[in-house]
């Protein structure tokens, strides 16, 4: 018998697994990004840094009984009688949290992960970029970067290579007929330098358009801004010159704040033209082509004034012809998996009609899970000198 | 903590050693480890220190933490079953927290020492899981830490279906079999006769006759099999050495788990009735006493809804020694209980039995009315509703629930399914359905084990189906 006390500053092992799992988080994450995208909990994180998302493959499965299929066996005040309701399922078949038993062991259906929105953000932004851009005459500083790309025998002893001045060491003492490390002399030091890079960027304007007319419901609306929140943020991330001009529109359009435009809520009928030419106008007034990328992109569910379809489509024509590219998202019903041949629905009529659909994306969205594809699609890598690659709509 | 204050620990220990052993309990020595708040969760989430490396654990650990940093739960104590047995106090402790976990831990050694069920258990399984960790590291280093990890992933998925009883057919030590086969008189008058089974049977096999006999298979195939984790590292068509003998150390670990998982209620409740009357024997002043009673209470108190398996432990033992202290008339005459045997009683009853037989044989009428014991279950999908309130049908239910450790009984019915080397495993159904997104995902970790075509017979809604998994695509039928 005895009492103890070790020094047990060097017991890591639990941490050292923690890694193991944060790396396993991270991997689910990145398979799963397409859902976590278009996520609530993000979306509506209100700035908050991290937040929990459900994931699925993360957790330990095993043969176990169905917990909602089995009888359990509880303990109650001393007053239970049968038939009393002691707790509640929780609809929409996920986790089960009946009143306070039924949660215990109710297999949450999915692992819930603690993710910061930064690390995701650098996740989705991996391969993201402003397509097409140009050298336009007007250019802007971007950003002074340090970057260590030099060594040299003399320096701040902070900067020692230490793996370099090992190598130089053992290099001499072997000259010296005695190759082991050690004995370090003044020649053997090496220091890492730096150099002080400027970037130059193009200048860029995004401009945002969103419809909100009455037939953009709850959900089609919460899909066009989860997307203009991953761009907004993408945007803000990579590129330190992009203005983004605001504008929401059902049938007159006006350019609105980043709030308005995220919070707003409208109902009416839908004239896209409006949009559209109030977009040109912006651009006249504001950001000359010569010196300005261009993007417009807009969001709606295609269900635009039958009268008004002509002039859409000369209109987007000729956004194309002055932007670098134009973006056309088309928001389905919720899971309305299969495209909808309306020959109302604007993308058809887009992509039936425009004359110039070399820089024209469209893309349709039925499903939360179809944001990331859409970003990607958006903003994905082409190649600048192979124009018109993705003239293609993707039609699901 | 100051040394004085150890050296106060270190008195208490020895008085309540004393006091225990005058109670007649009888454990292992036991040392005491003074440990900071990360290393008690630690050793919490992997229930032994020094095991191998796994992301799982991580994970258990970092749950841990995170309740303990926001202040949701804490561990008072962790004890491990060695001899000698170590126990674990948390550095933040008060004094009165130290003596009632120092009494507690008493109560869990004893109860490991002396049950029957941990009477094959390895006492020496700290040094045994640290070679494992050796050797699993060992083969990270030489096949990749993924690659041991994903293995890992799919032996743990079945970790728990192991024999409890395996001891019985561990395979004898090479000097045993040879000593044993020295003791077999040899070549009798009538010896000849088991060749003449020998070659009867090479002639079948060398006919092609087909015919798969039990007989044919070496004694280490025969089925049904409830041990998964041995059948797969014996008889997988497809692993190689170290992935058998990766599941070979997780099966050692789970054989000295799994007493553990058979007698939770037990265990728990013994160690509490012990830490409380030792406390009790302890001269406490009346503020002592007062933070000593607050503790007590929070440990065995009953939880609303759930089941606390330390209260309801207890709540059975005192139960049993009053009836057999002052049995009624009706128990003098039927069962010829003298009195007075209450203490010889619950002594025995830690010693031979388990949860499930504990609770079959002493949760009785009365106890099942006083805890308010209930058996509840979701009517519609939708309301948690309790069903039945009548004692035997919550006991059997209580029991129902702790067999098997509360896991589906499965067991391996074929090895060599459609001729072809495929597995067939078989759910012995008993009213309770399979949650089938995880059977779903568990077959195809059974699948990356056994490298070829699996098979599950289970029910669901009451008919008996089949689910399949191929290496690609899931079927049902």
């Amino acid at each position: 018998m005895s009492i103890q006390r070790n020094d047990w500053s060097l017991q890591r092992k639990g941490i050292i697994d923690q890694e193991r799992h944060k790396d396993r988080v991270k991997e689910a994450i990145r398979k799963n990004l397409g859902s976590i995208v278009s996520n609530e909990a993000i979306i509506l994180s209100d700035g908050k840094r991290t937040v929990k998302v459900p994931i699925k493959a993360l957790d330990e499965y095993k043969f176990r009984f169905n917990y909602q299929k089995s009888k359990h066996v509880g303990q109650g005040d001393g007053k239970t009688r049968v038939g009393d309701v002691i707790g509640r399922e929780s609809r929409g078949g996920g986790s089960g949290t009946g009143g306070g038993q039924a949660g215990q062991e109710a297999g949450t259906d999915y692992y819930e992960a603690e993710v910061n929105i930064d690390e995701i953000a650098a996740l989705i932004f991996e391969d993201l970029q402003l397509p097409y851009l140009e050298e336009k005459a007007k250019k802007a500083v971007q950003s002074r970067k340090t970057q260590f790309n030099e060594i040299r025998r003399t320096g701040v002893i902070a900067n020692l290579d230490k793996r370099r001045m090992i190598l130089e060491n053992i290099r001499r003492n072997a000259r010296e007929g005695n190759p082991r490390f050690g004995d370090i002399k003044k020649e053997d030091l090496r220091f890492k330098t730096w150099e002080e890079v400027m970037r130059y960027e193009s200048n860029a304007v995004v401009i945002a358009m969103i419809d909100v007319s009455g037939s953009m419901g709850e959900f089609k609306k919460y899909i066009a801004r989860s997307f203009y929140f991953w761009m907004v943020r993408f945007l803000r991330t990579k590129y330190d010159n992009v203005d983004i001009v605001f504008i929401s529109h059902h049938t007159e359009a006006k350019e609105v704040t980043e709030e308005q435009f995220f919070t707003q809520g409208e109902s009416g009928g839908t004239v896209v033209s409006s949009a559209y030419q109030l977009a040109l106008d912006i651009i006249k007034q504001r950001y000359r082509p010569a010196d300005w990328n261009i993007y417009p992109f807009h969001f709606s569910d295609g269900d635009n004034y039958y009268s008004d379809n002509e002039e859409a489509v000369r209109l987007a024509d000729e956004l194309i012809s002055t932007c670098n590219l134009f973006g056309y998202g088309e928001i389905g019903e919720e899971g309305s998996s299969s495209y909808r041949r309306s020959s109302g629905a604007l993308l058809s009529i887009f992509s039936d009609r425009l004359h110039n659909k070399d820089r024209f994306v469209g893309v349709r969205i039925d499903d939360k899970e179809d944001v990331y594809p859409a970003l990607k699609q958006f903003f994905g890598r082409r190649g600048l000198d192979t124009p018109g690659i993705s003239t293609v709509s993707v039609i699901k | 903590m100051e040394d004085r204050e150890i050296r106060e620990l270190e008195a208490a220990v020895e008085q309540i050693w004393q006091i225990a052993q005058g109670f007649g309990l009888d454990p292992y020595p036991t040392n005491f480890e003074i440990v900071p708040a990360t290393v008690m969760y630690e050793v919490g989430s992997y229930a032994l220190p020094g095991r191998y490396s796994h992301w799982t654990f991580g994970k258990a650990y970092h749950r841990m933490k995170t309740m303990y940093d926001f202040g949701l739960s804490k561990i008072y104590e962790v004890v491990i079953n060695t001899n000698p047995s170590y126990g674990f106090l948390l550095e933040t402790n008060s004094p009165i927290q130290n003596k009632m976990v120092i009494a507690h831990v008493l109560g869990h050694v004893d109860f490991f020492k002396n049950n029957t069920y941990f009477s094959k258990t390895n006492r020496r399984m700290v040094e045994s899981v640290s070679t494992h960790a050796q050797r699993m590291m060992e083969y990270e280093f030489k096949h990749g830490r993924k690659t041991v990890e994903r293995f890992l992933d799919a032996v743990l998925a079945i970790e728990e279906h192991i024999d409890p009883y395996f001891f019985i057919k561990r395979e004898l030590s090479v000097e045993e079999e040879k000593r044993r086969a020295e003791q077999r008189p040899r070549d009798g008058r009538y010896d000849d006769l088991w060749l003449l089974d020998k070659t009867e049977r090479d002639a079948r096999i060398a006919a092609g006759s087909g015919e798969r006999d039990d007989k044919d298979r070496g004694p280490r195939e025969r089925l049904p099999e409830k041990d998964l984790l041995y059948y797969m590292m014996k008889n997988s068509p497809t692993l190689v050495p170290w992935q058998r003998d990766a599941i070979a150390m997780v099966h050692e670990e789970m054989e000295y788990f799994v007493p553990q998982m058979q007698t939770k209620i037990m265990n728990e409740g013994w160690a509490s009735i012990w830490h409380a009357r030792i406390m009790r024997a302890l001269d406490l002043t009346d503020n002592d006493h007062i933070e000593f009673a607050n503790l007590h209470s929070g440990v065995v108190s009953p939880q609303k809804g759930q089941l606390n398996p330390y209260y309801l432990g207890y709540k059975i033992y005192e139960d049993i020694e009053r009836r057999w202290n002052d049995p009624s008339t009706e128990e003098r005459q039927k069962f010829s209980r003298a009195g007075k045997e209450g203490r010889d009683k619950i002594f025995e009853v830690r010693e031979l039995d388990n949860d499930v037989s504990f609770l079959r044989n002493y949760l009785t009428e009365e106890l099942c009315e006083e805890l308010d014991l209930f058996v509840f279950e979701l009517i519609e999908e939708e309301e948690w509703t309790i069903t039945e309130k009548r004692w035997e049908k919550v006991r059997d239910q209580l029991v129902a629930n702790m067999t098997n450790f509360g896991f589906p009984y499965l067991e391996v019915a074929d090895g060599d399914y459609n001729g072809n080397r495929e597995l067939y495993l078989k759910h012995r159904y008993e009213g309770t359905e399979l949650d089938l997104r995880y059977g779903r995902k568990a077959l195809e970790h059974v699948y990356t084990l056994w490298g070829r075509p699996v098979h599950l017979e289970t029910v669901i809604d009451e008919e008996s189906t089949v689910l399949h998994y191929n290496g690609d695509e899931h079927g049902e039928d």
